[in-house]
């Protein structure tokens, strides 16, 4: 019998961030969740509309995109800054356990939502015991 | 024209706003716990002739969890957000802050509490104050003898 590693067929990890746009990017802040049936990841991603994001899975790697609009002028002079505003950008690597044609997005209030489901052979199943 | 006050200052908000921006230069935020936290969330204040802008990033929180009030030359931005935890679940990672939070903010300078103004979209909270009369530049015209 082989063994899977489950823990790592359904982790998602960190990729180097790539920095070729102008401007700011940040990184936002995530959760992520694991449930019998997928990976949940909540990204807060505020200031970004349903039209701004962009969320790309290609040869195990997701990766998450919110474009961010100024909404101050560029010369505003702020009395206190303690933010700045610019686009996210993170990427993760995704284990081979994640069903990659099942992946759901929402965006609400600024957090973007991920279903990533698990393939149905590393769900747990609950096996029935037939009377004899 | 008549020189506005500067925000009053907290030593230690400041230092953590400096740690804030030093995060802010290596492209990251900087991490929060919302329970009982003076900086969450982060706030950017301007202004212009006639208003106050203090805008806030509180993404998660639904509009009828945020609550604005004024008193005085002070403004309170409370909220929470929700909680989502359950038997089946585990976090892989953790990093968005959930819970109540509270933030006291010193406004520059006098406005009209019947004029205040709060949109929410997107995760972004935006409240425009405007200022009252006596706050307005006015110029000075200068006689001669």
């Amino acid at each position: 019998m082989t063994t899977h590693d489950n823990n790592n067929a359904c982790c998602a990890q960190d990729v180097k961030p790539e920095r070729v746009q102008a401007g700011r990017t940040y990184v936002p802040f995530v959760d992520i969740v694991e449930t019998p049936e997928e990976l949940l990841l909540l990204a807060d991603m505020p200031g970004v509309s349903s039209e701004g994001v962009d969320v790309r899975y290609e040869r195990g790697e997701l990766t998450i995109r919110g474009t961010v609009k100024p909404r101050q002028e560029a010369g505003t002079r702020y009395l206190r800054r303690e933010y700045g505003v610019g686009d996210f950008h993170r990427a993760f690597t995704i284990g081979e356990g994640i069903d990659a044609e099942k992946i759901e997005a929402e965006l609400k209030d600024g957090v973007l939502t991920l279903h990533l489901p698990k393939v149905r052979a590393l769900r747990p199943r609950k096996i029935a015991v037939k009377p004899t | 024209m008549l020189r506005r006050n500067s925000l009053l200052w907290n030593p230690l908000d400041d230092l953590q706003r400096q740690m804030g921006r030093l995060f802010d230069d290596l492209g990251f935020r900087v991490a929060t716990e919302l329970g009982g936290a003076a900086t969450f969330p982060a706030i950017n204040v301007w202004e212009d002739q006639q208003s106050v802008m203090i805008e806030a990033e509180v993404p998660g929180v639904r509009r009828e969890d945020v609550e604005i009030t004024t008193a005085g030359d002070e403004l309170v931005i409370k909220g929470s957000r929700e909680r989502h935890d359950g038997a089946e679940r585990t976090y892989q990672r953790r990093e968005r802050g959930v819970g109540e939070f509270s933030r006291v903010v010193t406004l520059p300078c006098r406005v009209d509490p019947e004029h205040v103004d709060a949109t929410l979209r997107d995760g972004v909270l935006t409240v425009r104050l405007t200022k009252s009369p006596e706050a307005l530049p006015r110029k000075i015209t200068v006689r001669t003898n």
